[in-house]
């Protein structure tokens, strides 16, 4: 019987097709929107979370907070983060596997006759490897105290190395950095692009180094050892939260500041996640009420056209109910129609939307991820969009009087 | 099928449309019987209430007043859906215009009505034999596949018999069933009416041409309501108009023209 019914509302859609197919038209963009904006945001997120952890595990980022200065007041003295806070942390903290921080210029390197310019160099301290995830290939990372004794010593990226030195070893070479000898004691592995940097095009050399040869006087003056960012990593069995907890507490207490009001920021990874994450989930949510809105026009598509429909096939109407038909035989049948008309736009729909999503990622070159709830709800919502807007024009059809039905010219 | 009932008995049909001055009795008071195996034509002029008629005993169409018995059940109080039943399971139409559904094949049309039926439901490959065998049975056999836009007139008419046998009803109503087609499409059908009757099947046909129902058996007139005349037709006899002969009237009619 179900067979029976489903082949005859097939059949007379297939007599149809082209309208069947733009009546569709509407499902299909619909399901196909919620699918394509779905990949699109969940590669997003995949991409931006990848990126965020590949920066190395378990890291807290401690930041300074400067208190606000109206125009032309100069800046008080006190507040912020400074140099001697990473040593301290890491002395005294209980399960920090490293703390870094870092200073970058933007400078022009030489060796031989060839010059690269706008090269990031990047000042660090020792731990900087351990907390970024990046791996030695030779030589080896310079150490605290090269840090401090400001060593003019360098480790090259990989794609740094390989333009400056070719096939060359370039352990123990010099290079000139602006008007700086530095010598080269080490060269990274791959590592490559990560939330937007690369860093195998970097050169990395002691952030006192930095301090004292690449940034501008005066802008040294004024930061004096103030540093913007301590990077932390934690250890892999440490708990997060008491490490926060305790760094918060030297902090507060090394700055000598209130906990209420203190010239630094603490966030975790998850918390950046997080954020980003309920940024994302904002737009999807806007994208699937886009979504919704088109498929609520194609369900008001599919009435129209089963309304003109009924009116249409009255005769047809009349006919079967003086054979029998009942007015429940008669919406069944429409109300059939109406489902099998969404259902194929809902699974053309999954179709195109996992064709456009590939596209658009090969197009874009952003990663999309197709999401399997997507095309569930989306398949879904067209089901509910079939048996919601067929509902009007199969009652209507199973309310004619067989005896005008007959006579409907 | 029950001998003991007649296949048609009413009493007192009454059809009222509209309201107060508007009124208009369609049918007013038809009281008739009709029995198993009869072949009976139904004549009168238009607007004499026949089509109302012929609707309420299709049970397309509930009656104002009295009752109507198809095949021994009161169905006049029926529900739509009841109705609708009813008619599947008593009732083969045959219609002037043939109303077949030009999608579907011969064989899909005369299947319709089993796609339909609730009880003692044939599979697939049953109800496909039936109706083959009831396409065989009106001579159109080979026209099984074809579609009706591939038929003639006659044909067509022919795939509708089909049809309306194809539940094996107690009673078959035709509506003017050779008005669309020409005289030598319409001596066939009448010819296969003829034949079903005399198999055995109760036939009701309306018409308005005096030819046709001088090939039934009985003729009922109706005029403005009310059954004027209830004649049984000798067809051995030369045609009578039964206008001309419309003198006796059914004694339980009563007859008052004062409208």
């Amino acid at each position: 019987m179900i067979a029976e019914i489903l082949r005859e509302a097939w059949r007379s859609l297939r007599a149809n097709k082209l309208r069947s197919l733009l009546t569709t038209l509407g499902v299909i963009i619909g399901v196909a929107a919620v699918i394509v904006m779905m990949a699109i945001s969940a590669g997003t997120e995949a991409a931006i979370s990848e990126s965020i952890y590949s920066l190395g595990s378990n890291l807290i980022f401690i930041s300074s907070t400067f208190s606000r200065v109206g125009p032309g007041e100069r800046p008080q003295s006190v507040g912020g983060l400074v140099y001697d806070d990473v040593a301290a942390i890491r002395e005294k903290i209980k399960g920090v596997a490293g703390v870094t921080v870092d200073q970058q210029a933007s400078v022009t390197i030489r060796r031989g006759d060839i010059t690269l310019e706008g090269v990031t160099l990047l000042g660090t301290t020792a731990d900087y490897p351990v907390v970024r995830g990046l791996s030695v290939a030779s030589g080896r990372y310079f150490t605290n105290t090269e840090v401090e004794r400001v060593q003019k010593v360098a480790v090259l990226g990989k794609t740094i190395a390989e333009k400056l030195f070719g096939d060359e070893d370039p352990i123990g070479q010099t290079i000139t950095v602006n008007k700086t000898q530095l010598t080269v004691i080490g060269i990274l592995a791959e590592k490559g692009l990560v939330a937007g940097t690369d860093f195998d095009q970097i050169v990395y050399t002691p952030i006192k180094v930095v301090f004292q040869k690449f940034t501008p006087s005066q802008f040294a003056r004024f930061m004096g050892n103030r540093v913007r960012q301590i990077t932390v990593a934690v250890e892999p069995h440490a708990n997060i939260d008491q490490v926060v907890e305790q760094i918060t507490l030297l902090l507060v207490n090394r700055h000598n500041v209130s906990l209420d009001s203190p010239d630094f920021n603490i966030r975790t990874q998850a918390d950046i996640i997080k954020a980003r994450e309920s940024t994302t989930a904002t737009f999807r949510n806007l994208l699937i009420w886009v979504a919704s809105v088109s498929l609520l026009v194609g369900g008001i598509g599919i009435m129209n056209i089963m309304l003109v429909s009924v009116t249409e096939r009255t005769r047809e109407i009349g006919l079967r109910q003086a054979v029998g038909a009942t007015p429940e035989d008669i919406q069944i049948q429409f109300l059939t129609e109406a489902l099998v008309l969404s259902l194929l736009g809902g699974l053309i729909g999954i179709g195109v939307g996992i064709a456009g999503s590939y596209l658009f990622g090969m197009v874009s070159g952003m990663r999309t991820v197709i999401v399997p709830y997507a095309i569930g709800i989306s398949f879904t919502s067209a089901a509910l969009v079939g048996v919601l807007f067929g509902y009007l024009p199969a009652r209507r059809a199973a309310g004619l009087d067989p005896i005008v039905a007959l006579r409907y010219e | 099928m029950n001998q003991d009932h007649p296949i048609i008995r009413t009493e007192n049909l009454k059809k009222i449309y509209g309201s107060g001055e508007a009124q208009v009795n369609a049918l007013d008071g038809i009281t008739l019987t009709i029995q198993q195996g009869e072949f009976v034509a139904i004549m009168g002029p238009s607007g004499s209430g026949k089509s109302t008629l012929l609707n309420i005993l299709a049970c397309l169409d509930r009656p104002s007043e009295g009752r109507y018995f198809l095949d021994g059940i009161e169905v006049s109080q029926y529900s739509r859906r009841d109705l609708a039943l009813i008619r599947g399971r008593k009732i083969g139409m045959v219609f002037q215009s043939y109303n077949l559904l030009p999608r579907l094949t011969a064989l899909e049309n005369v299947l319709l009505p089993i796609f339909y039926r609730r009880e003692q439901r044939l599979s697939a490959e049953e109800a496909r034999q039936r109706a083959l065998a009831m396409l065989e049975s009106v001579g159109l056999g080979d026209r099984a596949h074809h579609y009706p836009n591939q038929l003639s007139g006659g044909q067509q008419q022919r795939v509708a018999i089909a049809r309306a046998l194809v539940n094996d009803p107690a009673l078959i109503l035709a509506d003017e069933p050779t008005g669309n087609l020409d005289s030598h499409a319409s001596q066939e059908i009448l010819e296969l009416l003829q034949n079903l009757h005399a198999q055995g099947r109760t036939i009701v046909l309306v018409t308005h041409d005096p030819e046709v129902a001088a090939r039934t058996e009985r003729i009922l007139l109706i005029r403005d309501g009310h059954l004027i005349s209830d004649q049984s037709n000798d067809r051995r006899q030369p045609l009578v108009t039964p206008l001309a002969s419309a003198q006796r009237t059914e004694p339980t009619v009563e007859a008052h023209h004062d409208r």
